[in-house]
């Protein structure tokens, strides 16, 4: 009895946490709607354990509870997987990105170093002409 | 312009401000007419300001990308600039520009030309597990390339329109993918591959490493990032 308490009580704060984290807008909907279809199914499983011994059965596992060890290890590894790409697709874009910036940033300069040489020529023409007229 | 052709040298720099100004210096002063981008990867240092100061262009990455996005930024700019040939050369000084026209030279029959040491030229010698891992690249990516390349690491490289093209949009940024994947890329899409022979000369700052355990590591990362590119597409 203990045990079911202890459990639905941590489905249940991990639950309110998500809701949380989605109404603040801190998490993206597409983890938010992943970790709520998940703790719908592992609530319930908290509260009743004995749940899927049927199940764990036809696969020879004798108890429910290592049959959700066990699947719970294999989605945690596939979230992981997933979280990996993610982060690699990120990481290809901010280096474009700052690829991106490091190009703009030498055109800029460039201008503006032929922008000034320009300026510095013209001035020095138009003191030469002065010179030439004075003379 | 060497032999009519609009040459860029890439010089990809991570805190270099010791050596930078006398590699561009002495490029600037060998060829007097290519134009020079060093490409900062993130320098903590003051190596973009002191390679503007020499002479070159400079494009400046916000944080540290790697060789390989550094170089990926290089050709970029090659490919939007319109110029013929790109040349990569390191910035800590161990490569002789002098060499830089025979490169571009060999670009007329050839699309991507490595400026190779142990060919002939030059002292250079490597012993223990990094000797067992250029002898392995090497040996399978002359395969690939069907042609005779002994070092396959070296950063001395001149590509062609083709190959700048091809590198602007791909170009890895990941350990040695700039060097050993880059070449298995270029080999398995048909384009050909030269080396020759260029003496290397000391480091002007910076010590190469000595250290056994990095030389095994070097070795088994070597085999790993060879083993990827061979089974990617």
């Amino acid at each position: 009895m203990k045990l079911t308490l202890v459990t639905g009580l941590t489905g249940l704060i991990l639950l309110a946490t998500i809701v949380e984290l989605l109404r603040r807008r801190q998490l993206r909907e597409k983890y938010g709607m992943l970790w709520l279809g998940v703790l719908v199914i592992v609530i319930p499983l908290s509260l009743f354990p004995r749940l899927l011994d049927n199940v764990a059965g036809f696969f020879g596992v004798v108890s429910g509870v290592s049959l959700v060890l066990f699947l719970g290890i294999v989605f945690l590894l596939l979230v992981c997987v997933h979280l990996s790409w993610e982060v690699s697709a990120l990481e290809e874009e901010t280096r474009t990105l700052a690829e991106d910036f490091a190009l703009l940033r030498a055109q800029i300069d460039a201008e503006r170093a032929a922008r000034l040489t320009e300026a510095a020529r013209t001035t020095a023409a138009g003191r030469d002409e002065l010179v030439s007229h004075d003379g | 312009m060497v032999n009519g052709k609009r040459v860029l040298i890439i010089i990809p720099a991570l805190n270099e401000s010791g050596s930078i100004a006398d590699v561009v210096g002495e490029v600037r002063g060998e060829l007097p007419g290519v134009d020079v981008l060093v490409v900062d990867d993130g320098s903590t240092d003051r190596t973009a300001a002191v390679a503007a100061a020499a002479g070159a262009r400079v494009a400046k990455l916000p944080y540290n990308l790697g060789v390989g996005g550094a170089m990926r930024l290089g050709y970029r700019y090659a490919r939007d600039n319109d110029y013929d040939v790109a040349i990569q050369i390191d910035a800590d000084g161990q490569h002789d520009p002098r060499y830089v026209p025979k490169l571009v030279d060999l670009l007329d029959d050839n699309d991507l030309v490595i400026g190779a040491r142990f060919a002939g030229e030059g002292d250079y010698s490597v012993r223990g597990p990094r000797r067992w891992a250029m002898v392995m690249l090497s040996g399978v990516l002359s395969r690939v390339a069907k042609t005779k390349l002994t070092d396959t690491t070296s950063g001395f490289r001149a590509a062609n329109r083709r190959v700048i093209e091809m590198f602007a949009r791909w170009y890895p940024a990941e350990y040695l993918g700039d060097t050993v994947e880059t070449l298995v890329h270029t080999a398995r899409r048909g384009y050909r591959i030269r080396q020759v022979p260029v003496a290397m000369r000391k480091r002007m700052a910076g010590t190469p490493s000595h250290s056994p355990a990095k030389a095994m590591i070097y070795l088994g990362r070597a085999f790993a990032v060879l083993t990827l590119a061979l089974i990617r597409r």
